[in-house]
C-alpha cells in the first residue's frame, strides 16, 4: 500500500516561507481553492494557507540553535481528524493514504481540527469548509504536467530541497532512505496517530584538526628563511648547557 | 479551546432538557407505584414535555450557529459508526421526537393499557415512551460527552468523568427545572423533585469538583520537544510564521486572562452548586420565585461551567501557536 | 475528491519570464488562465535558480493586482504641500510635454541641474546612459547606500567581487565561511548551493551577530559584535601567517605579495612599487614592471622571470641603496599586533575560537587540495596540466559592507582569500563573467568640471572606477562637482555614487542647487534614506522666496508610497509582468561561474491602467530632447521603443556590442558580439528568456591569469586589455591618495581639511578602526549596536502591499538578547525606547538568545506610514512596525573634525558607502500609560487618484479577467 508524504529536512531548511507561499498561489486557483484572506490590506490580516514555517530558539546564547519549522498536515497513517466527522467529508484515500476533505460534504463543524492535534486544518472563512494540505492531488497525477512537475507545489519550490516527497511505505523511495538515514522522526508520536510526513534533524559537520597537523615540513616561512614559532634567535637550552 | 457559545448553549440547553424529561419521567415512575401522588398529566407531564421540547429545539438551533454549512447538517449522520458527533445527530432528533409523543400521550390522556406487568402494573404508551426516552436521554448525554471525552489530545476532556459530570450536570439543572415547574403545575410532586434535584446538585459537585481536581494535576502529554521532536530542555517559538491570526489561534485559545478564568471558575463554583441547593432547599415547601430562582441561577452558573469547561481545554496544537515576530 | 471545484478549467497557458520580486532575477513560468495570471513557479530550465522558487516569487500574483499599484500618470494640485498626497490625473502627454520642456531648458543652461537616482541598480545600462546622453553627471543607482564597499573593497582587491561579480563555489568547497550575510544577496542560488553543499557533508561557518535565515543552519555559529569584523578577518591573517598556513605559490604567482616598495620614507616613491622603467602609455591594466628579490641569485629581478623566485618576507636594498620590501612582508608586519587576543577584545570572540576558524581554514585550504585535470596557460606562457582548488570558501555581504571601515574590512577578507590561495579556483571564489577585471576597471569618470557642456553628452561616465587622485570628478579647487559629492576628496573610490545624500546636498545646495530631481523606484522618503524625518521636511522645504528648495521633483514608481507623496509628477511604472527587461552584459548580468549568462523579460501580461515601463519612459525623453543616441542626425526618432532600442542599439556603430549578448548577427548565428537581430527577442523568447555561453573548461578557472581565457575575453571585447590581473595584497592605488595626502608626487593634492581624512583611510594595507560614528560617540550612553535586515519573504518596502506576503510580516519587533533585556527591565513583547544621538523610536521588543547581547537587530522597511501602499491606516505596519532609519543620520555629527561647518557624510571615507550599521543606541522600557503604537506617526495618507480601491476580503479564485 501506498503511504505519500513528506518528509522535511530541518538540516538545511532557512525559513524562506518559499514553500508557504507557492502552496497557497497553487491552492487557491486550483481544486482546493479558493483560500480567502480577510483583511488583506487591513489591520490583522488573515488567510486560510495550508502551510506554515514556524521559528524557534533551542537553547541559551551563545549555545542557539535557530529552527525553521515547516508544518502542514502530515497525512497520518492513523488519521484522528477521519473518524470524528460526522459526514465522512473528511477521508483517507485508499491508493495513495492523502487525508483529503469534500468541500461538498463539509458542514464546517471545525469537529476534525479539535481531533488534530496538529494544528494542521484551517476552516476557510468565506467558503466555511474546513480546508488542509492535499498533497497537490491535483498536480501529482497530472498527466498533462512534465514528470518533474508532478509534485506538491511546496517541494517544487523549496530552493533548498528541504522538502522531499514520495511513498514511505516503499523501502526503496527517496523519502524512506531518508527516514532511515538521516534519522527522520515522526511529530508527537505520543498519540499514536504514525504521521506520514517525517522530519530530519539537525546534523553538524565538524573539522578535527590534530596539532601535529598544524605545521608541515612544507611549511612556507621556512623557504623566506622565517621558521614558524619558535623563531630562530629564541633562547633555547643551548644558550646556557655547557655540558 | 475557545469557548464557542453555540455549543455552550447547545450542551446546556439540551442537557437542562434531558434532565428535565428524566425528572418528569422519574415522577410518573414513583407515581405508577404509588410513591407520589399522581400529579395533572396533562399539565405536568403534557406541558413538562413542551418545556423540554423547547429547550431542545432552542440548543439544536444554538447549534446551527456553530456550523459553517448549516444547509448540510442532515449529512451529519451518515457516519455513526466511528463519530459521536454523528451519534449526537442522530440521538438528539430521536429523543426530540420521543419527547414529542410522550408529551402528546400525556396532553392528549391517552393511556390505553398495553400490557400488565407481574404484579399488576398497568403498562400504557407513555410509559413505553418514557421508558425509551429515559434511553435515549442518557444516550444523548453519552454522545454528547463523549464528543470532548473522546478527544485523547484533550487531556481535560479525555475521562469518564466528562460523561458522568454532563449527565449530573444536565440531570441537576433539569431537575430544579422541573421543581420549579412542578410549583406551578404539580405543587404535590415538589418536595420529590427539589430533594432529588439538591441530591443531584450535590453529586454534580463532587463530579465536577473531581474533574477540577484531576485537570489541575494533569501533566501534558505533548510538550515542545514531542512536537518539534528536539531534545532540549529550553525551547521557545518566535514565530508561528503569521502575525495577524488563523483559525489555530482563533478556535484553539479562549484569549482571555488567568484572573478572568479563575473568576468564571469560582462564579460557576457558587452559582451551579451551593446557591441552587440553598435556593432548592428554602424553596422546598412552594415558594416559586426561590425554585425558579434556584433553576435560573443555575443555569446561568452552568453556561460558565461550559464555557470554563472549553477555556480550560489545552489543545496539543497551541503548542505551535505562541509567538509572532 | 475535492469535488467542489473540480469542474476548474486546467491553467491554459504558460509563459516563461524573469522574476523582478526581488533583483536574484530568477526565471519564472507564469500560468494563466482567461489572461489572469494563476500561478508562478520557478523555470527548471533556467540556470540561475533551477526550478526553484522563493516566497515573495510565488506571490507575485498579489503584486500584479495589488490595489497598491498607480494607474495614472499624477500632477501634484496646485499649492498643494508636497507629501500630502494631493494629486489630479493627467495624460502622458501631459507628462512628457512638462518633463521635455523643463528637463530642455536645463540641458541647454546646465545639464548638471538635473539629478537622476534610481533605486534599481540592474537597469544602469539604460538609466546609465540617458544620463551621460543628457550630459549631467548627477547620476547613481542605489549601490552606495546598499553594498558598494563589497564590491569596490573586493574589486579593488582580486578584480572581482561576491553575487553579481562572483561567488562561492559550493560545489566543490569543504569548508563555507559565511560573514556578514543576512538573508538575500544572494537569495535562491545560494540557497540551492547551501543546501546541496550541506548535504555533501562541507562544513558552514556563520560569523553574524544574529542567527537567522542561513546563519540557523550553520554548523557553527561565531556570534560577533557589529562593524568588528575587519579586527576579526586580521587576526586570521596574522594567524595564518603565523602558522604559514598560506599558499606561497600562489601569491607568488597571482598577487603581488612578493613585489618590491620602496620604504625610504624621504622618497617620493615610498609606498610604490619599485618599476623597471616609467610606463608610457596611459592605459588601465598593470604593466609587468615590478621587482621580486629572487632567492636562487639573491637580487632583485622582473617579476614572473621565468625560474626565478621570489623572498615573500624580509628587506633588501637596491643597488642604489633604496630599502625595499616585498609585498607580503609589509602585511606581515601590518597584522603583527593584530593577535587573536586583541581581536577578542573588540569582537567579542574568545582568542582561541579565532586561532581556531585560522587553523580550519588554513589546514582545509592546504590539505585538502583540489585538483582537476584540466589543462591551462597562464599569462607568461607557463602550462598547467591541472587547475588546483583549495576549498574554502566565503560569502560576505552588507553585514561588513554597510559600515564606515567596511571597504578596509572587505579588503582584508579578500586578502585572507588570497592567503589561503581561493581565488577563481575550485572550491574557492569564483569569479563571473564580465568579471575579473583590471584592478581597477577601465571606466572613468571625467575629471574635469568641463565635462559638464550644455546641450552636449557628458564626457565620461557618471560612474566610474579612479585609479589616482588625478582621475577625481573635482572641481579646480578640489571641491566636487557632483551633487552627491562621490568621486571627490570626501569619498574618492565611490564608485557607485551617494544617493543616500543626494537629497540633503540638493536641499542645503551643498556643493549647489538643483532644479529637478528624478528619482525612479526608491522610497527616498521612508526605508530607503537615512534620517527619514528630516529628509521628509527637506522634501517640502522651501526658500525664502516660497519656492521648494529642490524644485522640481518626479517619481517613478509601480506602487504608492511615502516617496510618491512628494512628488510632482508621478510616472506610473508597470509590473515586471507587463514588461521588457534586459538583464544586461553592460550591467549586472546574472552569469554563471562556466560563463556568461544575460537574459530579458517578457510581458506576459497586457499594461495595466495607464502604465509605461520606466525605460519606454527614458526613451521617449530621449528622443524628445534629442539626445544623440536616441535620434537620427536629422534629429528624427530612432527607436520605436524599448525592445526595438534593445535590439538595435550598438554601443558604436558597427560595434557589435548591444544590450543583449544572446542570438546576435543578422540571423542570431552569433553571441556576445555581432549585428543587430531583428528576432533576437523570440529567440529569447524560445529560449526560456535566457543565454547562457558556457566556456571550455580551460576557461573556467584562474581568469585573472588565464591566457586563453583573458585573450577570449579580449577577443569579445568584454575586456580591452588581455594583460594578467595580479591581486592587490598591497594596493597602491589607495597609496596614491595616501601619498597626495601627504604632500608627495605630481598628483592633484586634497584640500587641507581632507589631508589628515585621506592619510588615514587610504591604508595600502587593511587596518582596523573604530567605525566613524562610533569613534564620534559616548559608547557608555549609547552602548548596544542596531542592525537590520532584510526577511527572506519582504523585499524592501516593496511587499506590504502583497495580501500574501505581509500576513507573513505585519509588522516588526526589536530583537533584544534576552539578557540585555532583562537587565533594562525589558519582558518579552514591551514597548520600548530606542535611542540613538540623533532621535528615537517607540516599539515592541523581542527576546532573543540568538543575538549577541551588544546587538538589537529588527527586519528592515516592514514599518510603514499609515496609509501608506494602500494599506488601511490601522494597519499593523503603520500602528506596531516601525523602521530604525530614523536612528541614523545620513551625516555625521557637525564637528566631525573637517572644519567649521563641513558636514560629512555617515558614510565610508574610501567609497561612501552608506554606514547604516553604525550606530548606536540604547534601550529602555516605555512607560505605562503610553499608547500601545510606534512612535514617530506621521500623517494619515490616502490612496491618489486612479487607484483601485482595496478590497476587505480576497478569494483569489474570484478573480475574472477584466
Amino acid at each position: 500500500m501506498t503511504q505519500l508524504a513528506l518528509v522535511i529536512d530541518l538540516n538545511v531548511c532557512v525559513g524562506c516561507q518559499a514553500c508557504v507561499t507557492s502552496c497557497k498561489e497553487w491552492n487557491t486557483s486550483g481544486s482546493a481553492g479558493p483560500m480567502g484572506d480577510q483583511n488583506p490590506y487591513g489591520a490583522d490580516p488573515t488567510g486560510t494557507f495550508f502551510n506554515r514555517v514556524q521559528t524557534f530558539e533551542v537553547g541559551e546564547f551563545p549555545n542557539t540553535e535557530t529552527v525553521h519549522f515547516p508544518k502542514s498536515c502530515l497525512h497520518c497513517e492513523d488519521p484522528p481528524c477521519v473518524p470524528v466527522c460526522p459526514t465522512g467529508a473528511s477521508y483517507k484515500r485508499k491508493e495513495d493514504g492523502i487525508v483529503l476533505v469534500d468541500y461538498d460534504k463539509c458542514i464546517g463543524c471545525k469537529y476534525c481540527s479539535w481531533a488534530c492535534p496538529y494544528g494542521a486544518r484551517e476552516l476557510d472563512e468565506q467558503q466555511q469548509v474546513m480546508k488542509k494540505c492535499t498533497l497537490c492531488v491535483d498536480r501529482i497525477y497530472d498527466m498533462t504536467m512534465a514528470p518533474e512537475d508532478r509534485k506538491p507545489s511546496c517541494v517544487k519550490a523549496c530552493p533548498t530541497s528541504a522538502r522531499l516527497f514520495g511513498d514511505i511505505h516503499d523501502p526503496q523511495s527517496a523519502v524512506s532512505l531518508a527516514i532511515r538515514e538521516s534519522g527522520g522522526y515522526p511529530l508527537m508520536p505520543e498519540w499514536g496517530t504514525q504521521p506520514a510526513n517525517h522530519y530530519l534533524p539537525r546534523r553538524k559537520t565538524r573539522i578535527k584538526i590534530h596539532e601535529d597537523e598544524l605545521e608541515r615540513a612544507d611549511n612556507p616561512l621556512k623557504v623566506d628563511r622565517q621558521l614558524p614559532r619558535p623563531a630562530m634567535d629564541e633562547p633555547t637550552l643551548d644558550d646556557v648547557t655547557t655540558w | 479551546m475557545h469557548p464557542a457559545f453555540s455549543v455552550i448553549f447547545l450542551t446546556t440547553l439540551i442537557g437542562a432538557a434531558q434532565g428535565l424529561f428524566l425528572a418528569l419521567f422519574t415522577a410518573q415512575s414513583y407515581a405508577a407505584f404509588k410513591l407520589l401522588p399522581q400529579p395533572d398529566a396533562h399539565a405536568f407531564y403534557g406541558q413538562g414535555s413542551l418545556l423540554a421540547l423547547v429547550l431542545l429545539i432552542a440548543g439544536l438551533g444554538a447549534s446551527f450557529f456553530h456550523l459553517g454549512h448549516p444547509e448540510r447538517a442532515w449529512r451529519a449522520a451518515t457516519k455513526w459508526r466511528t463519530s459521536w458527533l454523528s451519534r449526537e445527530v442522530i440521538v438528539l432528533p430521536a429523543f426530540m421526537g420521543v419527547v414529542f409523543l410522550y408529551g402528546l400521550a400525556h396532553w392528549l390522556g391517552w393511556h390505553p393499557v398495553m400490557m400488565t406487568l407481574p404484579g399488576g402494573l398497568p403498562v400504557d404508551p407513555s410509559a413505553i415512551l418514557g421508558v425509551a426516552g429515559t434511553l435515549l436521554a442518557f444516550a444523548l448525554f453519552v454522545c454528547t460527552a463523549m464528543i470532548y471525552a473522546s478527544l485523547k489530545f484533550l487531556a481535560e476532556w479525555h475521562s469518564p468523568l466528562t460523561v458522568i459530570n454532563y449527565i449530573l450536570l444536565g440531570g441537576a439543572s433539569g431537575f430544579s427545572l422541573a421543581a420549579a415547574f412542578a410549583a406551578y403545575t404539580a405543587p404535590e410532586l415538589v418536595s420529590f423533585l427539589t430533594g432529588w434535584a439538591i441530591i443531584i446538585t450535590l453529586l454534580g459537585l463532587v463530579g465536577r469538583a473531581a474533574s477540577l481536581y484531576r485537570n489541575a494535576r494533569l501533566k501534558p502529554k505533548s510538550t515542545l520537544q514531542t512536537a518539534i521532536g528536539i531534545k532540549h530542555p529550553r525551547i521557545v517559538q518566535k514565530t508561528q510564521g503569521f502575525m495577524g491570526g488563523s483559525f489555530n489561534t482563533r478556535e484553539f485559545f479562549h484569549g482571555s486572562s488567568v484572573g478572568v478564568l479563575r473568576a468564571i471558575k469560582w462564579f460557576f463554583l457558587v452559582a451551579v452548586f451551593p446557591m441552587p441547593v440553598v435556593l432548592l432547599a428554602s424553596g422546598m415547601q412552594g415558594a416559586t420565585i426561590l425554585l425558579a430562582a434556584a433553576f435560573l441561577v443555575q443555569y446561568a452558573g452552568l453556561l460558565a461551567e461550559r464555557w470554563y469547561f472549553f477555556a480550560q481545554a489545552n489543545h496539543p496544537q497551541n503548542l505551535y501557536y505562541q509567538s509572532i515576530a | 475528491m475535492l469535488a467542489a471545484n473540480a469542474t476548474i478549467p486546467p491553467l491554459q497557458e504558460i509563459k516563461t519570464t524573469t522574476c523582478y520580486m526581488c533583483a536574484c532575477r530568477c526565471g519564472i513560468r507564469v500560468h494563466l488562465r482567461d489572461g489572469v495570471v494563476r500561478y508562478i513557479d520557478g523555470n527548471p530550465d533556467h540556470p540561475l535558480n533551477k526550478g526553484v522558487i522563493c516566497a515573495k516569487g510565488s506571490s507575485g500574483i498579489m503584486k500584479q493586482y495589488s490595489p497598491a499599484r498607480l494607474l495614472k500618470p499624477l500632477k501634484r494640485k496646485v499649492g498643494a504641500d508636497r507629501g500630502a498626497g494631493e494629486f489630479e490625473e493627467i495624460e502622458w502627454e501631459e507628462a512628457f510635454a512638462t518633463l521635455a520642456e523643463r528637463l530642455g531648458k536645463i540641458r541647454a543652461t546646465d545639464p548638471k541641474k538635473f539629478a537622476l537616482f534610481t533605486g534599481r541598480d540592474q537597469m544602469q545600462a539604460l538609466t546609465g546612459m540617458f544620463a551621460r546622453q543628457f550630459g549631467t553627471p548627477n547620476y547613481a543607482a542605489h549601490g552606495g547606500f546598499c553594498s558598494v564597499n563589497m564590491a569596490a573593497g573586493m574589486i579593488y582587491t582580486i578584480g572581482g567581487s561576491f553575487w553579481e561579480f562572483g561567488g562561492p563555489d559550493l560545489d566543490r568547497a569543504k569548508l563555507f565561511v559565511m560573514i556578514g550575510t543576512a538573508e538575500d544577496h544572494h537569495s535562491n542560488p545560494l540557497k540551492i548551493a547551501l543546501s546541496k553543499f550541506k548535504r555533501d557533508g562541507g562544513r558552514f561557518i556563520s560569523i553574524n551577530p544574529v542567527r537567522t535565515g542561513y546563519s540557523a543552519i550553520a554548523d557553527e555559529w561565531v556570534p560577533i559584535r557589529p562593524g568588528t569584523d575587519g579586527a576579526l578577518l586580521l587576526a586570521i591573517i596574522h594567524e595564518i601567517i603565523a602558522t604559514g598556513l598560506y599558499d606561497r605559490e600562489f601569491l607568488v604567482q597571482y598577487s603581488n605579495a612578493g613585489q618590491l616598495i620602496n620604504v625610504n620614507e624621504a622618497n617620493d616613491e615610498f609606498g610604490f612599487f619599485v618599476r623597471t622603467e616609467v610606463p608610457t602609455e596611459e592605459a588601465c591594466y598593470e604593466p609587468q614592471d615590478k621587482l621580486w628579490w629572487d632567492r636562487t641569485t639573491d637580487r632583485a629581478v622582473v617579476t614572473h622571470k621565468p625560474g626565478a623566485d621570489p623572498y615573500l618576507l624580509g628587506e633588501f636594498k637596491l643597488p642604489d641603496g633604496t630599502p625595499v620590501k616585498p609585498a607580503f612582508q609589509l602585511l606581515h608586519e601590518r597584522v603583527k599586533d593584530y593577535t587573536p587576543e586583541w581581536a577578542s577584545q573588540i569582537t567579542g570572540i574568545p582568542a582561541e575560537v579565532i586561532r581556531r576558524l585560522a587553523y580550519e581554514m588554513g589546514v582545509t585550504a592546504r590539505d585538502q587540495k583540489i585538483e582537476l585535470p584540466i589543462a591551462w596557460t597562464d599569462s607568461w606562457g607557463n602550462e598547467h596540466d591541472t587547475v588546483t582548488g583549495n576549498p574554502v570558501a566565503f560569502h560576505a555581504m552588507r553585514g561588513l559592507a554597510a559600515h564606515s571601515n567596511g571597504f578596509q574590512t572587505i579588503r582584508a577578507m579578500a586578502i585572507l582569500m588570497s592567503l589561503l590561495g581561493t581565488i577563481d579556483r575550485p572550491g574557492g571564489f569564483r569569479h563571473k563573467a564580465p568579471f575579473p577585471r583590471p584592478i581597477p576597471p577601465c571606466a572613468r569618470t571625467p575629471n574635469d568640471p568641463r565635462a559638464v557642456q550644455p546641450n552636449r553628452p557628458l564626457d565620461g561616465m557618471a560612474l566610474g572606477w579612479p585609479s589616482d587622485p588625478d582621475d577625481l570628478f573635482v572641481n579646480d579647487d578640489g571641491s566636487p562637482v557632483r551633487i552627491d559629492k562621490a568621486f571627490s576628496w570626501e569619498y574618492p573610490l565611490s564608485v557607485h555614487g551617494l544617493m543616500h545624500n543626494a537629497i540633503t546636498n540638493a536641499w542645503r545646495g551643498d556643493p549647489y542647487r538643483i532644479d529637478t530631481l528624478l528619482i525612479f523606484m526608491a522610497n527616498m522618503a521612508w526605508n530607503s534614506t537615512m534620517n527619514a524625518v528630516e529628509v521628509r521636511q527637506m522634501l517640502n522645504d522651501r526658500d525664502e522666496n516660497g519656492e521648494f528648495k529642490i524644485p522640481f521633483l518626479v517619481v517613478c514608481d509601480a506602487f504608492h508610497s511615502e516617496m510618491t507623496a512628494f512628488a510632482d509628477l508621478i510616472l506610473p511604472d508597470t509590473t515586471y509582468l507587463e514588461r521588457h527587461d534586459v538583464m544586461s552584459m553592460l550591467d549586472r548580468p546574472i552569469s554563471e561561474f562556466d560563463g556568461p549568462v544575460d537574459s530579458v523579460r517578457v510581458p506576459v501580461v497586457p499594461v495595466s491602467g495607464d502604465c509605461k515601463p520606466f525605460q519606454e519612459v527614458l526613451i521617449e525623453l530621449g528622443t524628445r530632447l534629442k539626445l544623440p543616441a536616441f535620434v537620427t542626425k536629422e534629429g528624427e526618432r530612432k527607436f520605436r521603443d524599448y525592445p526595438d532600442f534593445v535590439v538595435n542599439w550598438e554601443s558604436e556603430p558597427g560595434s557589435g556590442i548591444g544590450f543583449l549578448a544572446g542570438w546576435r548577427g543578422k540571423g542570431g548565428e552569433k553571441s556576445l558580439r555581432g549585428e543587430p537581430n531583428p528576432n533576437q527577442w523570440e529567440m529569447y523568447k524560445k529560449n526560456n528568456c535566457v543565454f547562457h555561453y558556457e566556456l571550455p573548461k580551460s576557461y573556467q578557472y584562474m581568469r585573472n591569469w588565464n591566457k586563453g581565457y583573458l585573450e577570449w575575453s579580449q577577443r569579445n571585447r568584454i575586456t580591452r586589455y588581455a594583460e594578467p590581473i595580479l591581486i592587490h595584497i598591497y594596493s597602491e592605488v589607495l597609496q596614491r591618495f595616501r601619498g597626495a595626502a601627504q604632500g608627495k608626487g605630481l598628483t592633484r593634492k586634497p584640500p587641507q581639511n581632507l589631508r589628515k581624512r585621506v592619510e588615514t583611510y587610504f591604508d595600502p594595507l587593511p587596518f582596523y578602526y573604530d567605525p566613524l560614528e562610533a569613534q564620534l560617540t559616548d559608547k557608555h550612553k549609547y552602548p548596544l549596536a542596531a542592525v537590520t535586515q532584510r526577511p527572506m519573504a519582504m523585499y524592501h518596502s516593496w511587499d506590504s502591499q502583497n495580501a500574501w506576503l505581509r500576513q507573513i510580516h505585519t509588522h516588526n519587533y526589536l530583537y533584544v538578547n534576552a539578557r540585555t533585556a532583562l537587565s533594562q527591565g525589558i519582558a518579552d513583547g514591551d514597548w520600548i525606547w530606542v535611542e540613538s544621538q540623533w532621535g528615537k523610536v517607540r516599539c515592541m521588543a523581542r527576546h532573543s538568545e540568538a543575538v549577541e547581547p551588544g546587538t538589537v537587530w529588527t527586519w528592515n522597511a516592514i514599518g510603514k506610514a499609515a496609509g501608506a501602499w494602500n494599506l488601511t491606516p490601522d494597519a499593523n505596519e503603520s500602528q506596531k512596525g516601525f523602521l530604525l532609519n530614523h536612528l541614523i543620520s545620513e551625516e555625521l555629527p557637525a564637528d566631525a573634525g573637517m572644519g567649521a561647518g563641513q558636514r560629512m557624510s555617515n558614510s565610508d571615507p574610501i567609497t561612501g558607502q552608506a554606514a547604516w550599521y553604525d550606530v548606536r543606541v540604547r534601550i529602555s522600557k516605555a512607560e505605562a500609560g503610553e499608547p500601545e503604537q510606534t512612535s514617530p506617526q506621521f500623517a494619515v495618507m490616502k490612496p491618489y487618484p486612479g487607484m483601485k480601491t482595496r478590497s476587505s476580503i480576497l478569494a483569489f479564485l474570484g478573480i475574472k479577467a477584466k
